[in-house]
């Protein structure tokens, strides 16, 4: 009887109230502060995984959510944003997170490094130079560079706490040791302002020096592990190595691009068919593309 | 009865006490060798060390001894920082100028005494070990935590220190969990080693090894004690250890030390009743 007299007269709309439309970029003030918040936290101590309460998004987790939260929480109404996904602007990922970014907020997309302010990437980092003016966003699918040493979440707050790295050492000293060179490539271990180690989210090595002392500034988003951090401009970045034991960047041998002729990018394989050698491409294609339209 | 003369003890550990529960009035008083227990009926409090007190000079060992569940291991631990302690003074002069206490250490702080001040060797090699890890690699632990960054320059040190403890070099690269108990617990005295500490702490280095092994690994271990002026404190319960590496030794009964003795004289010439008891039971 009483529940009936509530309803008696209603609609849906009178009860939740005239509809606000979707809010600037999809998220609410108070979610955008919230993780704004969290990156200015990251920024202040680099490389330190800042936690943050990461939304349900309409991406599943791991697909890009927080690198997505990142992207919506800074975006303006005059940035120009970028969306790759291993170099790629055409990837489905990338097309799908740009879309949203764009519908949400009714700003410019564009594939070109120089017209964009926001950046957001899957594992790769634009051959063409960044400057002051760019934000990179990382998607992270791991923010823990010591998971593979430890699983316990408290002795892994308490070795980044007291910069106990004794063990990723010994882990690259492992990995010397079994297979007489250091074959992790992706998602180099590196320090960050002589302090955190931090996950270089699966770039790979070649894109690991672009950190170094950057102009621009990157955030790296971890949407299912609920973390964020931080690598500001001008900030040292060192990859972990042993003083005789150099860094280096994946090299192959006199491949150049099929499309474009590149032998100084980061190039991606392709196989052959028909047992045919395979053939090589840049990752980046916007960069490809404008070097062939040159 | 002469004293016995200690020069410039580098450990200097006074009041040493752990107790697990509520620490009441009196439970000192209901808990000991005279009482025949550490625990204490009233408030069931486990008073599993009081009252320690000792010195060890550099190149100096010395042993402690007692049954099972008296207070020797507690004792080990306490000093090393794995466990917290409820009372007592620790001092190492070749830390910080001895100024701190190490009982009171902060945990940053405390890693940092245990890289290149003290070591610990467990009587299960799991525990000082990483045993996915290779021998080598259990070496570069301690090396790159104390800062080095030069991978011939680990290697070089870890094959010395293997070779130091009779682990055959061939199998450096192989994972510690492939290796038998006896070269297990050479592999954790080549790490215990690593930094030189100015301080080992050997926890019943040898029970669980078969008696010829057994008595490699002393051999080992008092070469070692020797070659590198170490201070030392050898916890077992098994006087043929203590006789082969220590010069002074306690007797622990019940969470107390009951005598405190040259090991030639407790061997010979026990004075406590506990201490007679157990070198009887032991020459028996």
């Amino acid at each position: 009887m009483t529940m009936s007299a509530v309803y008696n007269g209603s609609n849906l709309d009178s009860i939740v109230g005239e509809d606000p439309g979707i809010p600037f970029a999809l998220l609410d003030e108070e979610s955008k502060r919230e993780i704004r918040r969290a990156l200015l936290h990251a920024v202040c101590v680099p490389g330190y995984q800042v936690p943050f309460g990461s939304r349900e998004m309409p991406v599943a987790r791991g697909w890009g959510s927080g690198g997505l939260q990142i992207t919506l929480a800074i975006v303006g109404k005059t940035d120009i944003v970028k969306v790759i996904d291993q170099g790629d602007d055409e990837g489905v990922n990338a097309v799908n997170l740009r879309r949203l970014v764009v519908t949400s907020t009714g700003i410019e997309e564009s594939s070109e490094v120089v017209e964009s302010t926001i950046i957001q990437s899957r594992h790769r980092i634009p051959e063409d130079e960044m400057i002051n003016s760019h934000t990179l966003v990382l998607q992270v699918p791991v923010p823990e560079p010591l998971r593979g040493v430890e699983r316990d979440m408290r002795e892994l707050a308490r070795m980044h706490a007291e910069a106990d790295y004794s063990r990723m050492w010994v882990s690259l000293y492992e990995d010397k040791v079994r297979n007489g060179v250091i074959t992790q490539t992706t998602g180099y271990p590196c320090l960050v302002n002589g302090r955190y180690v931090v996950a270089t989210t699966p770039i790979p090595r070649w894109d690991i020096p672009r950190l170094h002392d950057s102009q621009f500034l990157t955030l790296f988003g971890a949407g299912r592990e609920k973390r964020v951090y931080a690598i500001p401009p001008y900030t040292l970045v060192e990859p972990l190595t042993f003083e005789d034991v150099p860094f280096e960047v994946e090299q192959a041998n006199g491949a150049q691009c099929r499309l474009c002729n590149s032998s100084e990018s980061f190039l991606v394989e392709s196989p052959g068919t028909n047992g045919d050698a395979g053939t090589w491409t840049c990752s980046d294609t916007a960069w490809c593309r404008a070097r062939r339209t040159k | 009865m002469s004293k016995i003369v200690v020069p410039e003890s580098v450990l200097k550990v006074s009041g040493l006490g752990k107790i697990y529960g509520p620490i009441t009035d009196g439970a000192i008083e209901r808990t000991g060798s005279h009482v025949g227990t550490a625990r204490d009926h009233q408030t069931g409090s486990i008073v599993a060390a009081w009252d320690v007190n000792f010195e060890v000079a550099a190149g100096e060992a010395l042993g402690i001894v007692g049954e099972s569940g008296s207070g020797k291991s507690t004792v080990l631990r306490c000093i090393a920082g794995d466990i917290d302690s409820s009372a007592g003074d620790v001092r190492l002069a070749t830390f910080e100028n001895g100024e701190p206490n190490l009982l009171t250490l902060d945990a940053a702080t405390r890693r940092k005494m245990r890289i290149d001040q003290v070591s610990v060797v467990y009587q299960d090699p799991a525990e000082g070990l990483a045993l996915g890890v290779t021998a080598g690699g259990n070496i570069a632990d301690p090396l790159t935590a104390a800062g080095w960054r030069n991978f011939e320059g680990i290697r070089t040190r870890a094959r010395d220190l293997l070779q130091r403890t009779e682990v055959p070099l061939d199998r450096m690269d192989d994972i510690v969990r492939s290796f038998s108990g006896g070269m297990r617990q050479r592999v954790q005295i080549a790490r215990a080693l690593a930094n030189n500490p100015r301080l080992v702490l050997l926890d019943e280095p040898t029970t669980g090894l078969d008696a010829s092994v057994a008595a490699g690994v002393l051999d080992l271990i008092r070469g070692l004690l020797e070659e590198f002026e170490l201070a030392a404190i050898v916890v077992s319960h098994d006087f043929s250890v203590i006789e082969m590496l220590t010069e002074r030794c306690i007797v622990m009964h019940h969470g107390r030390v009951v005598e405190n003795a040259l090991t030639d004289q407790l061997l010979e010439d026990p004075h406590h009743p506990y201490s007679q008891k157990l070198v009887s039971a032991a020459r028996a």
